[in-house]
Parts: structure tokens; sequence; C-alpha cells
């Protein structure tokens, strides 16, 4: 048993149903009980979808219980195949039906014979996976099942297009700014020349995955979700496809040279060289940005990184690589992509945290205090405690995070949108000085207890007003460097000229 | 479908395949309500995942609630549960110190057959802090049920009352500090509402959580007519928990505490007041005359404070009038919400419900039917275990003029030209006795005022025709 508030990664069941129900006409029917389908509240709610969610409960209660559930199980996909007529009907089991250990499998079979719509059982683990894992898992297996049906009937297209071509893999529901992510890629795609052959599982018919093999390759911008799926099409179909995330305006180029790397040909060399230089230099106002006078203000400042893999890495890079921000940490909640993600920010942060435990990043916050933090909702809520502004990096997220307006994180116009994300969570440069000269124009009262320690020292009333003096955003540094030192030589009531002796201690 | 009047309720059961909150969630307010609690959620990562998402911002707060989160260990019978409950417990002591700590069984503890009810005592020995057990369970229970499992078990942990307690409560009055010892008592007082008048009658003890202002509300609406409350279940701190006993009258504030309302009356011996729940003026006019009447005192003025109230809601109801309502139902609030809006010239078409307790809602029931003759509508239909496919089939049919819906609902709906009002909302608004009417026709006419805002626009379907089913 673990005690627990708070959870970075949903259960594995709720990445089933947001992979489910990205594609079109595909209906999930949760075997759970009641109060169990809080993801349509989630879907209609952060997505705001006009749609209803194509997700019902198979409910299990006291007389499945006593009864087993297999009869109300079928009645419920044949009844849902007779009502919506999906395409697809995928049985999800959740935490509850693994326990029961009731052959979910026959019952799919049994209803597979009198449906019209295909079903299958998403085959995921409740205690073994998360949401994200569940939800890479799914994908592969529904692309899989209509890649091998498709072979079963011959109707599988293995010619590849005139043109070259791509699938974009792992775009799906309640991601973090996917929508918008999708949309830059397929700008950029189109810039160079490559045509889109089917975006998944958002948006996507199954019955159009039997074309996945047309494309020349395979681009999966999210590690997280959809790698699975590019490996397998790699194996049977030898389909090549590239996992650099073009996020930043270096891993952009990196992305595209990639790409340049897979559609030129001896016979057709492709350069796109001039393409990438043009938009960093020009298109793009990222690369300009980082060398204005503006952006001196934010070198050496210190920020804090933790997110997905994905978005942190890449978030880390680009502070460390594109904009001379010292990240002291970085981290991700991603524990079964640790090593990848250990790989790609060892040289760009001062320390690595690898945990799924919210307290354990607080107090790492706490003891670090970055003038910025980039992480999830529950950095933000930490770093309101702490007086530090937090940017939006990763899910999970709230509805703010699912904004009307076009914002990308990925391609050049997402470099842009960074770009102003990190500018505007740090204090401004004009105003940083300012405050420093003139001791800072914030009346807060000072909080003298931080959010990992329980301090056993008391400040007076006039060390707390000297505490006051100091500008807000070095505060807490001089705090806790002053009841250090005052740890460290015994003493227990902080005056001023304990804090001035810390200050000369610290110098010397 | 209006043409017809039929003068009995009936009763409707569909396949139970509806939305609704899982009863854990009564953690939300069971705890900001009961102070020096403690809330340990028995379960998954997905009872967690609810929990975390359903209460947002709730969860930044330093909450005193946490998941008791089961592992595959856990599952298999590899880790001992008592050794890991008594680790987790122990360490809550240490963190919080809270007065009691609530374990609330999930349906990974009913389908493990974990034996919490079995356990809670051994510990409770053990570390020195009461356990109170309470199978809040999605297996057999909706939303606001989850409360009334709360509330059920702690019935059992109130002190006995004797009719011996009655003359020092007195007494204690008048000399607190020779009493002082009496510390349950002196914490009674400051509850309650001093009257020099009052306590001709027996002792009242009201069940249900409400935030305290709602409850010194009631309390002081009731000392309007010389009635004395002694206490409430639940207590705002745990060790206040009021007297229960054979002699003790009991009387439910909402609709789903049926089966605390039977722990009362089986396990205490508590006289059940059966009345009409406190909400809308002419709930709580109802409600208040019931115990009136139990205590043969004559109700004075409540004819006149309901018209005043009424007389204040003259803009709402303009509003509302005439306009259709439809209750797809999952909090149980139902019967009393209908009845209300009806009293108020709505039409209800139907009233979905997860339950319904036909014994301890009669009286309910009773006003729901005196008020749809009275106002000359037709009964609604009342469906229990409603099925949400079937209903968005009468939605359609209907077009009512409001769906009072969940929040999966809610946002397909609109998109579909019907104006919506999530139902959570009234679980968490203020919306008993008199002086909080306004409050439940502000929800309900909400989405009216904005929709009547934005009509112009002509905009009221928002969904491409393919793709709406």
């Amino acid at each position: 048993m673990k005690l627990a508030y708070w959870m970075y990664a949903g259960p594995a069941h709720i990445g089933t149903l947001r992979v489910a129900s990205s594609f079109q006409n595909v209906h999930a029917i949760m075997h759970a009980p009641l109060g169990d389908d809080y993801f349509n509240v989630m879907r209609s709610m952060l997505e705001r979808e006009r749609d209803f969610t194509p997700v019902t409960a198979s409910i299990v209660d006291r007389h499945v219980l006593a009864r087993g559930s297999q009869e109300k199980v079928v009645e419920n996909i044949i009844r849902k195949d007779k009502e919506e007529r999906p395409d697809l009907i995928l049985l999800t089991p959740t935490c509850t039906s693994s326990i029961l250990q009731e052959d979910l499998q026959n019952f799919v079979n049994r209803a597979a014979i009198e449906a019209e719509s295909d079903v299958i059982l998403a085959d995921v683990n409740h205690y073994r996976v998360n949401e994200l894992q569940a939800a890479d898992r799914t994908l592969e297996q529904v692309v899989k099942y209509y890649l091998q049906k498709a072979n079963k009937q011959g109707t599988l297209d293995l010619k590849k297009s005139n043109h070259p071509s791509a699938n974009i893999i792992g775009i799906f529901t309640l991601g973090f700014h996917n929508q918008h992510d999708c949309r830059e890629i397929r700008r950029f795609l189109q810039d160079l020349g490559i045509e889109i052959n089917e975006i998944i599982p958002e948006g996507c018919s199954v019955n159009n995955l039997k074309n996945l093999p047309r494309a020349w390759f395979n681009l999966v911008p999210y590690r997280e979700v959809g790698l699975m799926t590019a490996k397998y099409l790699e194996k049977e179909f030898q389909m090549p496809y590239i996992t650099n995330t073009p996020m930043g305006i270096v891993d952009t180029a990196t992305c595209i040279r990639a790409i340049q790397n897979l559609v030129s040909t001896p016979e057709n060399p492709i350069n796109f060289e001039p393409y990438i230089d043009k938009q960093t230099r020009f298109v793009s106002q990222a690369a300009w940005f980082s060398r204005s006078i503006d952006c001196q203000n934010l070198t050496g400042k210190k920020a804090i990184v933790f997110g997905d893999g994905t978005h942190a890495a890449y978030m880390t890079k680009i502070l460390a690589r594109e904009m001379g921000i010292r990240v002291a940490c970085a981290g991700t909640y991603c524990k079964h992509d640790a090593h990848w993600f250990k790989e790609e920010v060892q040289e760009y942060c001062d320390e690595i945290l690898i945990t799924d435990n919210h307290t354990e990043v607080g107090d790492m916050i706490a003891r670090i205090e970055p003038a910025a933090i980039f992480g999830t909702q529950m950095e933000r809520h930490i770093g309101k405690r702490l007086d530090i502004p937090c940017g939006v990096i990763s899910a999970p997220v709230h509805i703010q995070n699912f904004p009307l307006g076009y914002r990308p994180f990925l391609g050049y116009e997402g470099a842009n949108q960074i770009a102003d994300l990190v500018y505007n969570s740090f204090t401004l440069g004009m105003e940083d000085h300012l405050l420093e000269i003139f001791g800072g124009h914030d009346t807060k009262e000072v909080i003298t207890k931080s959010l990992s320690t329980d301090s056993d020292l008391t400040w007076n009333q006039e060390g707390l007003n000297e505490l006051n003096k100091i500008p807000g955003f070095v505060r807490g540094k001089i705090k806790r460097n002053t009841e250090k030192f005052a740890r460290e030589n015994s003493i227990t009531e902080i005056t001023v000229e304990v804090m001035y002796a810390a200050k000369e201690a610290i110098n010397s | 479908m209006l043409d017809k009047i039929s003068d009995t309720l009936t009763f409707e059961c569909e396949t139970g395949n509806y939305h609704t909150f899982c009863p854990i969630s009564c953690v939300a307010w069971l705890y900001q309500k009961i102070e020096d609690s403690f809330f340990l959620v028995v379960g998954t990562k997905t009872c967690g995942y609810f929990l975390q998402n359903a209460l947002g911002v709730m969860i930044f707060a330093e909450p005193r609630y946490a998941m008791a989160e089961l592992e595959e260990g856990d599952i298999s019978a590899q880790l001992n549960d008592y050794q890991e409950l008594k680790r987790l417990c122990i360490q809550i002591k240490k963190d919080r110190n809270p007065s009691v700590i609530v374990w609330i069984g999930t349906c990974t503890t009913e389908i493990i057959k974990m034996d919490l009810e079995g356990m809670a005592p051994k510990l409770e020995t053990e570390i020195g802090i009461p356990i109170v057990v309470a199978r809040a369970n999605g297996l057999d229970y909706a939303f606001t049920q989850g409360e009334d499992t709360v509330l059920a078990a702690i019935v059992h942990r109130c002190p006995d009352y004797k009719v011996s307690q009655k003359k020092s409560f007195k007494k204690e009055k008048k000399d607190t500090s020779l009493f002082s010892f009496l510390q349950l008592n002196i914490n009674k007082t400051k509850n309650t509402i001093q009257n020099s008048q009052t306590q001709s009658h027996p002792p009242l003890v009201l069940f249900g959580s409400l935030p305290s202002t709602v409850s010194s509300q009631l309390n002081l609406e009731l000392t309007k007519q010389q009635i004395e409350v002694s206490g409430w279940l639940p207590t705002q701190r745990y060790a206040d928990l009021p007297c229960l006993g054979e002699d003790v009258y009991v009387c439910g504030v909402n609709p789903f505490l049926s089966r605390t309302a039977t722990t009362l009356m089986r396990r205490r011996k508590c006289k059940l007041i059966s009345a009409p729940f406190p909400i809308g003026p002419d709930g709580t006019r109802a409600w208040i005359e019931k115990i009136c009447n139990v205590f043969n005192i004559k109700p004075e003025g409540l004819k006149e404070r309901e018209n005043k109230v009424w007389n204040g809601l003259k803009e709402y109801l303009d509003l509302v009038r005439g306009k259709s309502v439809f209750f797809m139902g999952d909090n149980l609030l139902e019967i009393s919400l209908a009845r209300f809006l009806i009293r108020c010239g709505m039409i209800v078409y139907e009233i979905g419900i997860p339950y319904m307790d036909k014994r301890y809602q009669a009286a309910e029931l009773n006003l729901l039917q005196k008020t749809c003759q009275a106002m000359n509508v037709p009964l609604p239909r009342i469906v229990e275990k409603p099925d949400n496919y079937n209903q968005i089939q009468r939605i359609r049919e209907l077009k009512p003029d409001l769906a009072i819906t969940g929040m999966a609902h809610a946002n397909p709906l609109e998109a579909r030209g019907i104006s919506t009002k999530w139902s959570v909302e009234f679980t968490f608004a203020q919306i008993h006795g008199f002086s909080n009417a306004r409050d439940i026709l502000e929800l309900v006419t909400r989405p009216l005022r904005r929709n009547q805002s934005l009509h112009e626009l002509g905009w009221d379907n928002l969904v491409k025709l393919n793709y709406n089913k």
C-alpha cells in the first residue's frame, strides 16, 4: 500500500479510452462499477467536446459479483452495436475487472459472433502499466488488428505513395496541446512537400488503417504514445520512423534533417537546409529572441523542469541550449522510460530526478529555489505556495491548458510560443533591476516556513523586517542560507545580526 | 405526453447504465465538515484519479484525505493488509494527528474481501485513534449515498443518551464550571442556540452534513417554533457527536440518508420523524410543520414566512414559469428539487433517480403528489436506475427547456441546443432552508438567462449534421 494524494499519470484504462475515443466511430465499453466512467466528464469538460464521448460502462454491481458478468457484457456489446453501429467496439478492463479475473476474451468472442462491428479486448494490465503505457499498447493493438485483418482479406495496400508521405502517430484526445501540435506538424511537412498519409488515432477511421504502409515513413512526435506502433510497422513493413520531437529550434532542425535522410534518394536528392535556415533565422522569432538583449537577463537564471519524458527532456534542452538558462534539475514521472530521459538531458542540467511522487518534486523545488519552474499543474501549485512563477509544459493539466487559440509546442511556431512562455515566467528584466535597487515593492508578509523542512528556528521581528526588504525572487535563498548558518552555529533565534553574519560567512 | 394526467405516482426502473459520481466523492465535503477527521480511501489508482480530477483545486490545499493505494502485492495477498494499514495510519497520526480516521472501503476492497470492519477495532486500540469504516463503493451506491454510508457508520460512535442526562444538561448551563469535566455537553451547548423557554419536548437530533451556516439557519428556524436542536450528525468536531437513544427523535435534512435513518431507528432505537426535506420554501415549511406536529407544537408564522420568501423570488419565478425540466438523475436530490420546481410553476417531464427509498422519502413523495395536484400538472414519471442512452432519446423527443444532468452529458446536450444545468452543483451549493431557495433558482435559471442573452445570435445548434447522433 502506498499513501498517495496525487498522481501524475492516470490508471491504465484512461489511456485505452483516450486512444479509443480518438478514433472515429469506435466505441469503448468499460467493464467497471458505477462511477468509473469519469473519463466522459474529463473529455467533455477539458476538451469541451460537443459530441457524446463514445464510452459506456457495463456496470459491475452486486448481481454481477454473484452471477458473473458474461451475459451483461455480451448484451451491452450487442446493444451498443445496434444503437451506434460503430466500426469497432473495444472492451476495456478496469482495476475492478482485473481482480475479478473473468474470461473477458471469451465474452468478446461470443459477442463478436452476433455483432456487426469488430470487437476486441484491450490488452492492458491495470497493475503493471499506467495511462501512457496503456495508450501506447492499445494503439499498437488496434493498428495490428486492422493490418492483420486487411492482410487476410487481401486488401492491404503495400504500394508506396508516389510522392514522399508520412504517418503521424500518437496525436490523441486529452493530450497536451496535441491538436495544435498536429496542425503545426502538418504545416511544416506541407512546406517540405511531404504528404500526410494518415494521422492516428485522432479523427482516423479504423477502416483507413490498412493504408498505413503506403507512407514512406512514420513520425512519432511524442515518445510516450506511438512508439510501439512505429516499431511494429518497422518490423512488419520495414517502415522507418522518426522519434526526434520537433520541439525547439535546434530539434526541429534535427527532425527535418532526419526526414531529409529518409526521403532523399541518389536519383532525387533533396536538400532541406535552405528551408531550415530561412525558418530559423527569419520566419521564427525564437532564434532572434534568444539573441536579443532582452534575453540577456535570463542568462544563468536557475530553472527547474518536470513533466512527461518528451516535454521535460526537450524543454530542458531548449532552456539550456537555446536560451542560456541554467537548468538546476530536470525530471520526469515517466519512470518506465528513465534511461532514455537521462541520456537526453544529462549534458544540460545539474541533476536529474526520476519520480512519480509529487512531494519529492515539491521538496526538490523548495531546496533549489529556482527563479522559475516549468512543469505540470502540480508544479504550478507548488510554485504558488513558494512564490515561484511556473510555466506549464506537460500533462497532467487543467482546463486552462486546453486553450482555444493556436498554441503549438512543436515546430517553428511552437518555438515562438515556448519563448513567450519562458520569458513571461521570469520576472521581467528591468523590473528585476529596479526591485533589487529599491528593495522590492511587494508588501506581502514573509513566510518563514518552507515546503520541505519543519524549521525549529524563529525569526525575531527585526529579522523578519529585514528579510522583507529583500526582493522576493532572492528572498527564499537568503532565508535558507541564513537558517543554514544559524543551524550550523546552533543559533535558535534569527536577528538582523545573524543575517549579516550569515551573509559574511557565505561571501568569505 | 402532457394530456395524460395520472394521479398516482408511477415508478419505472431501467438498466442502471447511467453516469454519476463514485460515492467516495463524499470525502470531499465530509473532510471539510468534520474538521478533525482524516479520510483514508482504501482503493486503487482509479479511485485516486477520480478524486484528483473531480475535486480539482481542493487537492492542492493539503486536504485531510489520502488514498491508501493498493498495489499488486496487496491484491494477491502477498502483503499483510493489517500491517500495511497500520503503517499508513501511524504515518497519518504522526503527520496530522486527527481525532478520527475514516476508512472508505471501495470496490476493490469489496471484491478481495478485505476485512476492514474486522481490522479497525484492533488497530484502533493499538494506535489510540478511533477508526470508522464506511463502505462507500460503486458496486452498491451512487454519489451522495457515500455520505449515507459514512454517517450510518458514525451513528454507532455516538454516546448513549440517558434520561438523567437531560437534567444535568440543564443544570450545567447554570454552572458550567462545576460540570466542566463533561466535555461533551459543554461543546454541545455551544452548538445549539440557547433559549430559555425550550426543552418542553424530547431531544431532537438532525442528521445530514450541511455547511455550518446552513445548519445554524435551520436551527434558528426551529428555535422560532420553540424547538431546540440538541445535536447534529455529523458535528464540526468528531468529539462532539450528539447523544442518541430511545428517547431521542431524529429527522433527516437530505433525501439520500436512508441507511443512516434505518441505523438510527434499528440500532439506536431513535424515533424517526418522516418529513419532506427542507429544500425550497415549501419543503422547509413542511419540514418544520412536521417536526412541530410530532412535538405537539402549533407552528407560528410559518405561512407568512413562506409567502414572504416566495414574494422575494418573483423575478426568478417569472423566468421559470411554464418551462419544462428533465432530471437525468445522479444525486438523489431529484424528488425534492422537482417538487420545488413544480411549485415554482415548471413542468417536470421525468425524474431520473439512482435509488428510490419509498419509505424514507414517503413524506416527500406525498408532498410531490400534492404539489402536482395544487399546480394542476401531470405527475412526472420517476425513473429509478435510469439508462442514460434511453434518456437522451427521450430528451431529444421532448425538447425540455432545461435538462439537469451530469457533466458527461452537459456539453454535448448544449451543442444540440438543449439548455443544461450540472446536477453536481446542487450537491455543493447551499440549498436548504428558507433563505437558500434563491440559490436553487439562481442555479436553475442560470442557463436560461445565459441562453436568453445568446439566443438572438442564432447559434443554438453547434454540431455538424453527420456527427449528430
